[in-house]
């Protein structure tokens, strides 16, 4: 029987099968942030339980860390509740924990594969829906309730109906300025912010051959927002380049062991999709979104939709949509004014997106309007970016680099974008309200927001840098 | 937890399709560390306004509708995998919803708090909000041992689907940590087999 990545992965999980029921599916790996764990170790205290496989769980704050002064005690008393209390939790329990200040800690997508945690053949969960991240490297990763996230604390276990598969195939290589985030933003447009749900999503295809482990993360990262259960990508010599080394990767004979194993984790050439979609790279522009669902996304100098081009049920949403971000049916956006620039979240947050962002702001200064947040997606990468000079350019062009955290992409620290506002943000989500109540968010990759901070306004960077590739 | 057997209710509609997770809860009420008391912030920013009083014309400050069934346009529950969304909706009282299509996600929570969500087909949905426009106070009635749903204003029925194992939980009111915690022998077996344990 031909299999395909996912099938071979799951396939290995699976304990049993309930009759006309779920799968109880063995988990690997589970990361926990502090939003949605507290109420699952109250669980495990109520029916009196310990964690089963303590080693297979690692705890990392993220959600409500200050990207300022982490040194001191969080000022938000509630944020701070939250997060002491998973130090407790962590601590009673006896799981593995990077806290708030340690050299590890960062937003949990970013320090689980950069750490060698996440690895590929794995079954990863976290009780974070862009959990789906952590399928670059090769694996199943996915987001899951607190309920979930109690059973698999009692049980390593989870119960899930078994997803459909979809190939996304993407042909040819992104031209020059074309970002992973745009190629993610333009498959979810096509796609629409419901198309993939139920299904478990492998991405192939030269251009996504040819991303860089950091552009995978970014593209597997974003598979939730078309409503796929995840995004996986088989492994290959980039994966295993990325992998070697890290300090939980497997070492010496381990290493070869694993390494034999993963190079079988490939569709096999006759596996059959439930679902294949072709599309093809130099279709594909810088991306923006103009209303408050990630599906609602378009090239940077194409104009929003006209009203009679949306289906009749859909009508009311999409003008209430476009009335939440001030725009207009049928209008480009290009030249209108941004007042806040985002760069980091589990989305964006990674060395490749700073070396973008620098390298495009280098000898030019950000536009005094702007409010630019600059926010490294871990402390090791924060470090990587000091490292390479990146600090020094940034500085130079008047921008500053705050401390590591999921900050503007939710806003539950003090990183809140005003109501009414525009933010370019190289994050997850444009949903209203959630860089803060009113806010106004256009999705985008690290150089149109580059483009945003030094202009002051939507511009396709292309506009500014002919000579570059 | 309580069992769930059939419901008679009248409805709340909500006709706005993809309501992601964001605005049933929005990610500053996220900071509790209990279950308690996020029906109060459901729908936070379309329910009251900047100064914290309630919007009007929104359809939870409508008291023309009320009930423990909630209606909804098409893609409820997208986005974010906080199942504070679902303590948030049962929190408020609702024990059903009812769309033409849920996220993934938000229906295991949904399931794992003891909301059933009830897919219909768009047709029976759009004929629910027009039924609901005629009559505020119309009712459907929910059978979960049949697995049907009927608007009483029409008197259609249309039957949902639900798996056999969650059919029970339901109607026995216990929850899948229950069922998974007398399989610990069986998972130590599979780890050792698997050479999964780490």
């Amino acid at each position: 029987m031909k299999q395909t990545l996912f099938d071979k992965i799951w396939d290995k999980h699976v304990v049993s099968i309930v009759e006309d029921g779920p799968t109880q599916l063995y988990i690997d790996r589970m990361y926990c942030h502090e939003v949605t764990s507290p109420q699952a170790f109250d669980g495990l205290r109520r029916r009196g339980l310990k964690v089963f496989r303590p080693k297979q769980i690692t705890c990392i704050p993220d959600h409500n860390i200050p990207t300022k002064n982490q040194e001191l005690p969080i000022r938000d008393a509630v944020s701070k509740h939250q997060v002491d209390t998973l130090d407790k939790n962590a601590k009673e329990f006896g799981v593995n924990y990077y806290p708030m200040g340690h050299g590890k800690n960062g937003i949990i997508h970013v320090v689980g594969p950069e750490n060698g945690l996440s690895l590929p053949g794995m079954t990863m969960v976290c009780g974070d829906s862009h959990t789906s991240t952590h399928g670059a490297v090769g694996a199943i990763a996915f987001g899951i309730g607190t309920s979930e996230v109690e059973m698999v604390l009692a049980t390593q276990c989870v119960f899930q109906s078994r997803p459909k598969t979809m190939r996304i195939v993407v042909k040819n290589r992104l031209k020059p300025y074309v970002t992973a985030k745009d190629l993610a933003l333009y498959i979810i447009a096509q796609m629409t912010t419901g198309g993939a749900t139920g299904y478990f999503v492998e991405y192939a295809g030269e251009a996504v051959e040819n991303l860089s482990m950091e552009g995978r993360f970014t593209l597997c990262n974003l598979s939730i927002e078309m409503g796929a259960r995840g995004g996986m990508i088989a492994p290959d010599d980039t994966t295993f380049a990325y992998i070697k080394g890290r300090e939980f990767a497997p070492k010496g004979e381990a290493w070869n062991q694993a390494l034999a194993y993963w190079k079988t984790l490939q569709s096999d050439a006759d596996a059959v999709f439930d679902k294949e979609i072709v599309f093809d790279a130099t279709h594909i522009e810088p991306m923006i979104t103009y209303g408050t669902n990630p599906g609602m996304g378009m090239g940077i100098n194409e104009a929003i939709p006209a009203l009679d081009t949306i289906d009749a049920s859909s009508r009311i949403s999409f003008n209430k949509s476009l009335e939440y971000m001030g725009f207009q049916s049928g209008e480009k956006i290009t030249g209108k004014t941004v007042d806040y620039v985002f760069l980091g979240s589990c989305t964006n947050g990674r060395i490749e997106d700073f070396r973008a962002f620098a390298g495009f702001v280098k000898g030019r200064k950000k536009a005094t309007n702007v409010v630019a947040w600059l926010v490294p997606g871990s402390w090791a990468v924060d470090k990587q970016i000091r490292a390479e000079g990146l600090d020094k350019v940034l500085e130079e062009a008047g921008f500053e680099i705050r401390q590591p955290g999921c900050s503007a992409c939710l806003a539950m620290n003090d990183d809140k974008v005003p109501a009414g506002k525009y933010a370019v943000s190289t994050s997850n989500r444009n949903f209203e309200g959630r860089q803060g109540p009113g806010a106004r968010t256009i999705l985008a990759g690290a150089l149109v927001a580059a483009a945003a901070a030094i202009t002051g306004k939507l511009v396709d960077p292309r506009s500014l840098n002919t000579d570059k590739s | 937890m309580e069992k769930f057997v059939t419901l008679t209710s009248t409805v709340v509609p909500l006709e706005v399709e993809n309501v992601d997770t964001d605005q049933i809860i929005p990610a500053r009420f996220l900071k509790a560390t209990s279950k308690e008391g996020f029906g109060d912030n459901l729908f936070r920013d379309w329910r009251y306004d900047k100064n914290g009083e309630p919007v009007a014309e929104f359809i939870l400050n409508n008291p023309l509708y009320k009930g423990q069934v909630l209606v909804a346009g098409k893609n409820f529950g997208s986005g974010s995998s906080r199942e504070h969304a679902a303590w948030a909706i049962a929190g408020y009282g609702f024990k059903v919803v009812v769309s033409s299509f849920f996220a993934d996600i938000f229906k295991n929570n949904s399931m794992n708090n003891f909301v059933l969500p009830v897919v219909v087909s768009e047709q029976f949905l759009a004929e629910l909000f027009e039924s609901v426009r005629n009559d505020p106070e119309m009712t459907v009635t929910v059978d979960l041992e049949k697995q049907q749903i009927t608007n009483n204003y029409t008197r259609k029925s249309e039957t949902f689907a639900i798996n056999t194992y969650k059919k029970e939980c339901f109607l026995n009111g216990f929850d899948d940590i229950d069922y998974l915690l007398n399989k610990k022998e069986q998972i130590e077996q599979f780890e050792q087999c698997n050479g999964l344990k780490l």
